[in-house]
C-alpha cells in the first residue's frame, strides 16, 4: 500500500476544486464600503457626534474581540473584518444623541459592542455560529436597558461642526402618536414629506437617515452579488403590502406604503441586516419566505406594537427561524433518489 | 433497601449538592423560579431559605417511613410529602415575610413540582437513614440557596444598581449603589436568562480550573 501510494502521488482533495477569490475579508470590506454613502449621509446631518459614536462602536467591537480570542486562546481573527462591520453597523444604528457627557451615555456604545460581539458572536462560536445577527442584539439590549438615552433624537443641522442640536421626535414617532396630519404639518406637505425622508433630512439613528444613500450602497452589493434581491425586495414589498392595507386610519387599503417603506430603518434593516449571511436562510425559496416575514413582523409592530419602529425586532425574530426555513426548503440535491416516505411504506 | 450510612461521607454528601450537583449551576433545573424572584436580593434569598428547608424536611420525613412505603406507591406519597411541607412553608411565610411571600408567594407553590426535589427524595432518602438524608437535603438547598444569592445579587446590582438586603424578618435595608443609569435589561426576563447563563458559565469555568489545579498536586 504504502509503495503504490508513493510512486504515483495520486492526491484526491475534497470539493470544491474551482476557487474563487472572494475570502470572508474581501466580503466584509465590500459591506462596509457599500454602508460609507448611508454614514456619510448620518456625518452630513448629524455632525462630528456621528463620527465619534460609530468610531467608539467599531474599536471597542475590534478591542472586544481581539481580547475574547486571547483570553480563551484562539487564532485572532480581527483581521476578517467582521467585528469592524459589526461596529459599523452598531454604530449607524445608534442616536447621534449619544455622544453626551452630561447625562453621560457614551459608556452604551461600549457595552453593546461587547454584547454584539462576545455574547451574540463568539460564545456560540464565532463568525458563521451565531444565531442571531451580532449588531441587532447589541442594539436591542442598548435599546432595553436604556430606553430613555437610546430614544434621544437629535434635529438634522446639516451644518457640519454643529455640536449642540435640538432634540425632535422620529417620523414614525410622530406618526405612531400623532398621526399621519401632524406629520404632514410638520413637513409641509407630501412631496416634502417624501423629500426629507429620500434625502435624510428628519431625525433617526446615524445610518438609517438618508433613504438613497442606502439604497445606493444596497445596489452596489446586489450588482456586485454579494447579496441577491430576494430578501430586500420580499422585506420591502410585504412591508408595503401591510402598510397599504393596514396602514391606513379607518378603511383598508387606503395606507401610505412610501412613507413606511423610507421612514425608520427600513432600508438599513432590508439591504444590510436581514441579508446578514449567517443569519438568513440560503435557500432563495425561504429568503423570500424570511423576508417576507420580516416585513410583516415590522409593519405589526409599527402599527399595532408599543415601538414606532420594529424592524430590528422583526429581523431578530426572523432570525430564530432562518435554520427551520433552511430545512423547509431543502434544495434538491444533484442526483438524488426519491426515497420512500413513511407514508408511501405503509401503503 | 439496604442502609449504607456507614458508607457515604456526610461531607462529600454535603459537597455534592452545592458544587458537583448544584440544581441551577450543574443540573440547569428549577430555572423559572430562579429567573422569575431574582431580580430583588432579598427575594431571592428567601426563595433559596424556602427551598433549603423544604428539600432538608422532605428529606428526613421520606427517610423516617422510608421503610412502610410500599414501592408501588411511593410516587404518590414522595408527593404528598412534598406538598405538605410546602404548605407548611408557605403559611410560615405569609406568616411572618408577607412582603416578600406577595412577590414570590406563586413559585412557593411551585416547590412542589420542583424537579431536585421529588429526584433526591426518589433516589437518595428513600434508600438512606435520617442523618445522611438530611446532609443531602442540606447539600441540595445550600446549593441552591447559594445559587440564587449570587443570581439576585449579580441581576439588582447590575439591573437597579442596588441591594436589598435582608435586616430582619420583614424589613430590609436598600444600599444605593448607581443612581443614573443601570443596565435595566437586567432586571426584565431576558436579563435573567443572560445573567444564569452567564454565571452559569463562571461556575463551571471556575470549577474545571480548581479541577484541573487538583489534578496537577495529585
Amino acid at each position: 500500500m504504502e509503495a503504490t501510494k508513493k510512486e504515483h502521488q495520486l492526491l484526491v482533495s475534497v470539493s470544491p476544486h474551482v476557487k474563487s477569490e472572494e475570502t470572508t475579508s474581501r466580503i466584509m470590506w465590500s459591506v462596509s464600503i457599500a454602508l460609507l454613502p448611508a454614514f456619510l449621509a448620518g456625518v452630513y446631518f448629524f455632525g462630528p457626534r456621528a463620527v465619534f459614536i460609530t468610531a467608539l462602536c467599531i474599536i471597542s467591537c475590534a478591542v472586544f474581540e481581539k481580547l475574547y480570542l486571547k483570553i480563551v486562546d484562539k487564532q485572532s481573527t480581527v483581521g476578517d473584518g467582521s467585528a469592524v462591520l459589526t461596529g459599523l453597523l452598531l454604530g449607524m444604528n445608534m442616536p447621534a444623541s449619544l455622544w453626551s457627557f452630561s447625562p453621560f451615555t457614551a459608556h452604551v456604545p461600549v457595552i453593546a459592542s461587547f454584547i454584539a460581539v462576545v455574547i451574540t458572536k463568539q460564545l456560540f462560536g464565532g463568525l458563521g455560529f451565531n444565531v442571531f445577527n451580532p449588531a441587532l442584539i447589541g442594539r436591542a439590549f442598548a435599546l432595553i436597558s436604556w430606553p430613555k438615552a437610546m430614544t434621544i433624537w437629535n434635529e438634522p443641522t446639516a451644518a457640519f461642526m454643529a455640536m449642540d442640536a435640538k432634540t425632535t421626535a422620529t417620523p414614525l414617532g410622530i406618526l405612531k402618536e400623532e398621526g399621519v396630519a401632524k406629520l404632514l404639518e410638520v413637513f409641509g406637505d407630501k412631496m416634502s414629506l417624501y423629500q426629507h425622508l429620500l434625502t435624510g433630512n428628519r431625525a433617526g439613528s446615524i445610518g438609517e437617515t438618508s433613504a438613497i444613500a442606502i439604497l445606493i450602497g444596497g445596489l452596489f452589493l446586489l450588482f456586485r452579488g454579494y447579496i441577491s434581491w430576494h430578501i430586500p425586495v420580499s422585506f420591502l414589498g410585504s412591508a408595503a403590502v401591510m402598510a397599504w392595507i393596514f396602514g391606513g386610519k379607518g378603511a383598508l387599503f387606503s395606507g401610505d406604503p412610501i412613507v413606511h417603506l423610507i421612514s425608520g430603518g427600513m432600508m438599513l434593516g432590508a439591504w444590510f441586516m436581514a441579508t446578514d449571511y449567517v443569519t438568513s436562510p440560503s435557500v432563495r425559496r425561504g429568503q423570500i419566505l424570511f423576508g417576507a416575514g420580516c416585513g410583516v413582523l415590522t409593519m405589526i409592530i409599527r402599527l399595532k406594537g408599543g415601538f414606532p419602529e420594529g424592524v430590528m425586532f422583526a429581523i431578530l425574530i426572523m432570525n430564530c427561524f432562518a435554520p427551520l426555513i433552511d430545512r423547509g426548503f431543502r434544495s434538491k440535491v444533484f442526483g438524488a433518489v426519491k426515497t420512500a416516505t413513511a407514508k408511501e411504506i405503509k401503503k | 433497601m439496604s442502609d449504607t450510612a456507614s458508607s457515604i461521607n456526610l461531607k462529600d454528601q454535603l459537597l455534592n449538592g452545592i458544587i458537583k450537583e448544584n440544581t441551577i449551576f450543574k443540573l440547569a433545573l428549577s430555572l423559572c423560579p430562579s429567573i422569575a424572584v431574582t431580580n430583588n436580593l432579598k427575594n431571592g434569598i428567601f426563595m433559596g431559605l424556602a427551598v433549603l428547608f423544604v428539600q432538608v424536611m422532605v428529606n428526613i420525613t421520606i427517610s423516617l417511613i422510608r421503610k412502610v412505603i410500599q414501592p408501588k406507591v411511593r410516587l404518590p406519597i414522595f408527593m404528598l410529602v412534598i406538598s405538605g411541607w410546602v404548605t407548611v412553608t408557605q403559611l410560615l411565610m405569609a406568616a411572618f415575610v408577607p412582603d416578600v411571600y406577595s412577590k414570590v408567594g406563586l413559585y412557593i407553590a411551585l416547590i412542589v413540582a420542583f424537579a431536585s426535589i421529588l429526584a433526591r427524595a426518589e433516589m437518595f432518602a428513600s434508600k438512606n437513614s435520617v442523618v445522611p438524608a438530611m446532609a443531602d437535603g442540606m447539600g441540595m438547598g445550600i446549593g441552591f440557596l447559594f445559587a440564587l444569592t449570587v443570581i439576585s445579587f449579580f441581576r439588582e446590582l447590575v439591573g437597579k444598581g442596588t441591594l436589598t438586603v435582608p435586616t430582619g424578618l420583614s424589613t430590609a435595608h436598600i444600599f444605593t449603589f448607581i443612581n443614573t443609569k443601570p443596565v435595566l435589561i437586567m432586571v426584565l426576563p431576558a436579563g435573567g436568562f443572560l445573567a444564569v447563563g452567564i454565571l452559569m458559565a463562571l461556575f463551571n469555568w471556575i470549577n474545571s480550573r480548581y479541577a484541573k489545579s487538583s489534578a496537577h498536586s495529585h
